[in-house]
């Protein structure tokens, strides 16, 4: 089919991208292994390995285990709110890390509005740094996640299998095994390989919440290699570490996850003829103060301090959204480039794999060994940046473009060809209002995730090149809460909106 | 007897009225033009749907507030009538033990409805390498065990071919007629509602009282005429 419609689809630009995605990736992983050598890691290294992995298996299994009733309640419930604590759901993806972590703090820190309750009734406070700390953030920012994929697997189950199975009056334990035991088993492995993936190259959440030689990660190992040790082998070594561990995770989590990941419904509710009502009411209310408070802490810590921000954070701001700017429309031309070919070489998909393998703080340890010492470090912050940006958000977009694009084809491209169309027409006409809600979600997403990352430029920076989410960052070390805060607000207020526009300019009509 | 009592089922875009009985042992095609609520009448008296006003009665007993499984009643739907991951043996014994777990005689009994229509030597077969047919009759065997004094067909089999449609339906009526069940039968197609002796005519928001089907199709109102195109 797609062999047929070749002379409408541009193979050659895909290509070329492709090669060039596979230069960048290629260059700085030489440059990490010749400076690697023949070092190995040392006690430090594995305790940082040990850990990595055992906050990730936590945090996975946290997430599932909390994600299961929570979904499980939304598809059978029906209750004013339910949209917007659906939408609610898909926030915390697009939501920069460092404002959500401000944000937990606000709610479980030390001086949080928890421990104020706790000390009120005379209960010792709880300590949100550390590995319960990690657990909690990665919590808050998966538990949406793998909630919207189990929720689309609930929707998905055919309304007549669920009417059988209530006329022939199954009991709940066959019911469960008949129904949503096989579903489960379809779609819990895929989402424990994302989560355990995502957990696995979590940066900003270890470097404000962990720390110390009980809670440092390979990332934040790589990190303080880095910026304080300056060790480039040391760095190089837990590179390597990181990479053959999130690239092992990663391929695991291509080869499971359905390619269709659609967004999930917000319509349907199954109808449901069995109690439990008191349990999914408790389930559905702590989710969403646990989703919303921190969000809310945000909001009201931070407002009072937005029209006193000093002018380097707008400045920061300027620099990060234009920024992302970049790297949207690097992320909408190379997936879509590379979609297009891949029509024709379909191996060309294992292009997502660096963006998933290579975290931003390995490719950019990579790329300073490449340029050091004929570029200081700080020359090469912002195109690290982008570079690092694009390559994360494009597994991402390919997915999200390829399969409508594949779909179009396949659709419309035998009677395009029998028409004989013109390849503006076919491109304008044809392919772009099929493809144009998936592009627009690419982009969106593409830019919320380089607003609010905090990789490669926390390693580079220098006292007056920042982004936003360093400026916040920053300010949270200097102690200025409040002005952390009101910067943090800012951050997510531009995050959202960007995603937003992106998401809204190219919804379906 | 099955008794719809002044029922009412109103929705944003359409309302549906019966108020009509059926003796014990009726066979009953429901025809209509499509969106006229024909799925929706059966899936009101299966129990999916709540009733706006009105009861359903049977034999005397008021079931309208009756969960569907606790219902007198077995259902085949258009497809997804089989459980994708179970055998054909474990799809039939859902049909006799909810709980899944099965006596000998229960076994037994299984093995005799698969055989009964003709699916010997079937029953570790999964619906996935089964043919149209065979999984039609997977269904049917489910029915038989079901044992339900009323038996709701939502245009089964509506992806086999119509010959094949015609045998099912010779099937379960003959099961139906074993066990004396009440038959309803949703269909679009003329020739499966004229062989059977009572119709019920679903148009403009009303659900007719069943009537003999030859005097229906001999003199049709001007709603059948339309449905059939005459």
């Amino acid at each position: 089919m797609a062999r047929r419609a070749g002379p409408l689809t541009p193979v050659w630009p895909g290509l070329v991208l492709a090669a060039l995605v596979a230069l960048a990736v290629t260059a700085p992983l030489a440059a990490l292994l010749a400076r690697a050598g023949t070092a190995a890691p040392g006690p430090a290294d594995w305790a940082a390995l040990r850990f990595t992995l055992w906050q990730a298996v936590l945090s996975t299994l946290l997430s599932l285990i909390c994600a299961i009733p929570l979904a499980r309640a939304l598809a059978r419930r029906r209750f004013p709110g339910r949209d917007a604590l659906v939408l609610l759901l898909g926030v915390p993806f697009v939501l920069p890390v460092i404002a959500g972590v401000l944000g937990l703090l606000a709610v479980f820190g030390r001086n949080g509005w928890i421990n104020a309750g706790l000390a009120a009734v005379g209960l010792p406070a709880l300590s949100p740094y550390g590995l319960q700390g990690i657990l909690l953030a990665h919590l808050f920012f998966n538990l949406p996640l793998v909630t919207r994929m189990l929720l689309q697997g609930w929707q998905a189950i055919p309304a007549e299998r669920l009417r059988m199975a209530e006329s022939l009056a199954l009991t709940p334990r066959a019911r469960f095994a008949h129904i949503e035991g096989p579903m489960l088993r379809a779609v819990l492995p895929g989402a424990a390989v994302v989560v355990f993936t995502l957990c696995l190259s979590s940066f900003s959440v270890a470097l404000i919440l962990g720390g110390g030689p009980g809670a440092t990660t390979l990332e934040l190992a790589i990190y303080q290699a880095f910026r304080f040790d300056f060790a480039p082998d040391r760095a190089a070594v837990l590179g390597l570490l990181q990479l053959t561990l999130v690239g092992t995770a990663g391929l695991v989590a291509l080869w499971l996850v359905p390619a269709a990941q659609a967004e999930a419904s917000r319509g349907r509710v199954l109808r449901h003829w069995g109690g439990g009502r008191g349990f999914d009411a408790a389930i559905i209310t702590i989710a969403a103060l646990f989703l919303s408070a921190p969000l809310v802490a945000v909001l009201l810590r931070g407002a009072p301090g937005v029209v006193d921000l000093p002018p380097s954070v707008w400045r920061a701001a300027a620099l990060s959204v234009t920024l992302s700017v970049v790297v949207a429309a690097l992320v909408v031309i190379m997936a879509g480039g590379i979609a297009l070919a891949a029509l024709r070489f379909p191996l060309l998909e294992i292009t997502a794999l660096p963006g998933l393998a290579l975290s931003p703080l390995v490719l950019g340890t990579g790329l300073f060994l490449l340029v050091y010492p004929r570029l200081s470090p700080e020359a090469l912050a912002l195109p690290a940046t982008v570079l690092a940006n694009t390559l994360a958000a494009l597994p991402f977009a390919l997915r999200l473009i390829l399969p409508r694009l594949q779909q179009a084809v396949a659709d419309h491209g035998r009677l395009a060809a029998s028409l004989g169309l013109s390849r503006g027409i076919w491109f304008a006409r044809i392919l772009w209002p099929a493809l144009r809600p998936a592009i627009g979600l690419a982009a969106g997403v593409a830019a919320a995730l380089a607003m609010g990352d905090l990789g490669v430029i926390a390693l580079f920076a220098d006292a007056d090149r920042a982004t936003l989410p360093l400026q916040v960052m920053r300010l949270m070390g200097s102690y200025r809460s409040d002005a952390a805060a009101a910067a943090a607000l800012v951050l997510v207020a531009i995050s959202l909106t960007l995603f937003w526009a992106c998401e809204r300019v190219t919804r379906d009509a | 007897m099955l008794d719809l009592r002044g029922v009412v089922l109103r929705y944003p875009d359409f309302t549906l009225t019966a108020d009509w009985h059926l003796p014990q042992g009726a066979e009953v095609a429901i025809i209509g033009p499509s969106g006229a609520g024909k799925s929706t009448l059966l899936a009101a008296i299966a129990g999916f749907e709540d009733l706006s006003a009105g009861a359903i009665l049977w034999q005397g007993r008021d079931i309208t507030r009756l969960r569907p499984g606790l219902r007198p009643m077995a259902m085949l739907f258009q497809d997804n009538n089989l459980f994708p991951h179970l055998t054909a043996f474990d799809n039939v014994a859902l049909g006799l033990a909810p709980s899944g777990r099965l006596s000998a005689a229960g076994r037994a009994q299984v093995t005799a409805a698969l055989a009964q229509v003709g699916l010997e030597g079937f029953a570790t077969r999964r619906p996935a390498q089964l043919s149209g047919g065979q999984q039609g009759r997977v269904a049917i065997a489910r029915v038989l065990v079901q044992q339900r004094p009323l038996i709701l067909l939502d245009e089964p089999f509506a992806a086999l071919g119509p010959a094949l449609r015609r045998e099912m339906l010779g099937l379960v009526r003959h099961i139906a007629q074993d066990i004396g069940a009440t038959l309803l039968l949703v269909t679009h197609d003329a020739t499966e509602a004229r062989a059977l002796p009572l119709t019920v005519l679903v148009s403009e928001g009303q659900a007719a009282a069943p009537m003999a089907t030859d005097a229906l199709f001999a003199d049709p109102p001007p709603a059948l005429r339309a449905w059939l195109g005459q």
